[in-house]
């Protein structure tokens, strides 16, 4: 050992997040418990459905009202617990420090208000500065996310700049105050490669020189690979395995992540061979089952109780867990 | 190229759009979404065809399928010339290609059943008795993947996946020889996108279809392709065979889309190039090379101006000979 572990910045414990729909309540997410340490990048991987923006947006406390709820569980972000802090506070943190990235840059801008003035709008709710030192800052942002000539595209509209460019600002905006955690709902899935390339280059050195950390919610286990130190796996709700981003991709247990990985196209396989697939697809909320949820796309026999009764995660190895259903996390 | 044994082949077909501006709406420029385009699809062959939002890739598709009338240059299926053909003189070609599009929720009718949805094509091409056509559908539904049950369901009652399935059966129905998938697997999750893909592959091998594959995903394109084509605003790039393109990229915007896919490998370490900007407008793009504003490297003033010409460098290997952007050393 020796090495001094990077300290926990945010530290999510057995979450339970559901909402109230005229079907009843629907549990989204089921205890999940994960950390994002200082200066490092947390991936979180997954399919539609499977809790990953609702885990995001419980941390940030932008659940839909009055219908998301967390039910239990702690965010627990530098000592306090985000998810009982009065709804007053949470406004002084959200924006200034943990901030978000959403994945489409055309509605997460306003269309009718200047780019410049809506980052001086996160600039002056956080800080106390005059009117022209906030357009000075949100132009020297604009700069910094590498938009030229900044002075003009601030007196712009979002209309006027193209998808990356618009994304560019959307990341100016989430790092205007200087957070220390920024979570990035699928920052580049709306974006075509070349410009996604971009975008990550650009959060990478971002992070690197202001020394913030990331949650990144992505469905591509190319962007994980590229830009994380560790990664969560979700899988209906639950965290099936979570793991230092190397040790997953070398050494994946879960029945769920070596599906996902072994279902991926690569550039570097056998054109025109039989792809690997997950049988079945993603279950509906509301006929998820309290034991293990992969069951019945695993191809493996389950018994009866692995059903029932939830399998607690376990450690395996250093820092790798992994949800300890017998059947599906055999060795 | 050979054309004699092709199942398709287009001509320098161009699709322009007007862009209308003024007073009286005039056009007043062009947008060359597809400017130029020579391909061939052989019998049985996927031929793969990627490129950026906005490069033309559907719109060539759609060209191709005809339910655009292309604004100049040649389609010539099996032989037969497609480009001029009127709506009624089109009808027999309609049953020869057919197309999958990329949104399965919005592609299909809300208010019609699966069962009704399959059918119609039947229907339209007046074919079949009503119990023949429902016993067609049930054969449909069962080579996709779909139980029998479906027929009587509507789409909202169907996943993602199961969604692509149906616009399958119905593209399938008249027995296309070429279909044209248009980013197919694109909305989908990955275990879903990898099931529907062995589903076209296998569909392929069973039915001796050619298709033309679109999508901006080059790892899937290469997975399922035997030839892929790189287009960049209107224009075909490159065009190689699929291990080939991958393993020798010759044009500098084929190099740069294949150094920016992210490779689900940690320990790969990526020797990307960031390309600068994003794709130009097709409005009135410039003769020469299109790509030179974003290359990063200098273009005289002629190479901006005339039109790079299509070269073979090797057997099946094409590409868009700009002395800039693909340095052609044994040009043929």
């Amino acid at each position: 050992m020796g090495e001094v572990e990077p300290k926990k910045l945010l530290e999510v414990r057995d979450l339970v997040t559901a909402f109230d729909t005229d079907a009843g309540q629907l549990t989204a997410v089921d205890g999940v418990s994960f950390a994002v340490r200082r200066g490092c990048t947390l991936g979180i991987v997954g399919e539609s459905g499977c809790g990953k923006s609702v885990t995001a947006m419980s941390i940030m406390r932008l659940l839909p009202q009055p219908m998301g709820k967390i039910l239990a569980g702690e965010v627990l972000f530098d000592g306090r617990n985000l998810a009982t802090v009065p709804a007053e506070d949470m406004r002084s943190i959200r924006g200034n420090r943990i901030s978000m990235i959403f994945q489409e840059p055309m509605t997460a801008l306003n269309p009718v208000h200047r780019i410049g003035k809506q980052i001086c709008e996160v600039l002056t709710q956080h800080n106390d500065l005059s009117p022209d030192d906030a357009w000075q800052q949100a132009v020297e942002m604009l700069d910094k996310v590498g938009i030229p000539s900044p002075e003009i595209r601030a007196t712009e509209y979002p209309h006027q700049l193209s998808g990356g460019m618009r994304q560019r600002v959307v990341i100016a905006i989430a790092l205007a105050c200087g957070p220390e955690l920024v979570i990035a709902d699928e920052p580049t899935t709306a974006l075509d490669v070349t410009i996604q390339a971009q975008i990550l280059q650009l959060i990478n050195n971002l992070q690197r020189n202001l020394g913030m950390s990331v949650m990144l919610i992505t469905h591509d286990l190319g962007v994980i690979a590229e830009t994380c130190d560790e990664v969560c796996v979700m899988y209906a709700g639950r965290v099936v395995e979570r793991a230092p981003v190397k040790e997953l991709f070398a050494n994946p247990r879960h029945a769920y992540t070596q599906g996902l990985l072994s279902s991926i196209p690569r550039l570097n396989g056998t054109p025109k061979s039989e792809l690997q697939t997950i049988d079945g697809m993603v279950p509906a909320l509301s006929e998820l089952k309290p034991g293990c949820r992969f069951a019945p796309r695993s191809g493996r026999e389950h018994a009866p109780e692995l059903l029932v009764e939830r399998q607690t995660l376990k450690e395996i190895s250093t820092d790798h867990w992994v949800e300890a259903c017998p059947v599906c996390a055999r060795g | 190229m050979n054309n004699a044994t092709a199942i398709l082949s287009t001509d320098n077909l161009r699709m322009h759009f007007p862009v209308k501006g003024g007073v009286f709406q005039r056009a007043v420029a062009a947008c060359k979404a597809v400017d130029g385009v020579n391909l061939t699809i052989m019998p049985g062959e996927t031929l793969g065809l990627v490129g950026e939002s906005g490069c033309g890739k559907s719109t060539l598709g759609k060209t191709i399928a005809r339910l655009y009338e292309p604004t100049s240059g040649g389609i010539a299926f099996e032989g037969n010339e497609l480009a001029d053909l009127s709506r009624s003189q089109l009808k027999p070609f309609r049953r020869e290609i057919q197309m999958i599009f990329q949104d399965p929720y919005e592609s299909l009718n809300p208010r019609h059943t699966v069962g009704t949805i399959v059918e119609e094509p039947f229907v339209i091409h007046k074919m079949g008795t009503r119990a023949e056509r429902q016993q067609w559908v049930a054969d449909l539904l069962a080579k996709v993947g779909l139980p029998e049950s479906a027929a009587g369901r509507y789409p909202f009652e169907f996943s993602g996946g199961q969604r692509q399935r149906i616009g399958i059966a119905r593209a399938l129905a008249l027995k296309p020889r070429l279909l044209i998938c248009d980013e197919p697997v694109s909305a989908l999750d990955v275990s879903i996108q990898s099931q529907v893909l062995n589903l076209l592959m296998e569909l392929q091998r069973e039915m001796g279809l050619s298709y033309l594959f679109i999508s901006h995903d080059l790892a899937v394109v290469k997975h399922i392709s035997d030839r892929i084509a790189v287009m960049y605003l209107g224009r075909i790039v490159e065009l190689a065979p699929a291990v080939e393109i991958c393993n020798n990229p010759v044009h500098a915007y084929t190099k740069a889309l294949i150094s920016a896919i992210p490779v689900p490998d940690p320990t790969h370490v990526p020797d990307r190039v960031i390309l600068e900007g994003d794709v130009p407008t097709p409005i009135d793009p410039p003769d020469g090379c299109r790509f030179a504003p974003r290359s990063g490297a200098e273009h005289s003033p002629e190479m901006l101006e005339t039109l790079p010409p299509f070269k073979e460098i090797s057997p099946g290997h094409w590409v868009e000979a700009c002395p800039v952007c693909a340095p052609v050393r044994h040009a043929r």
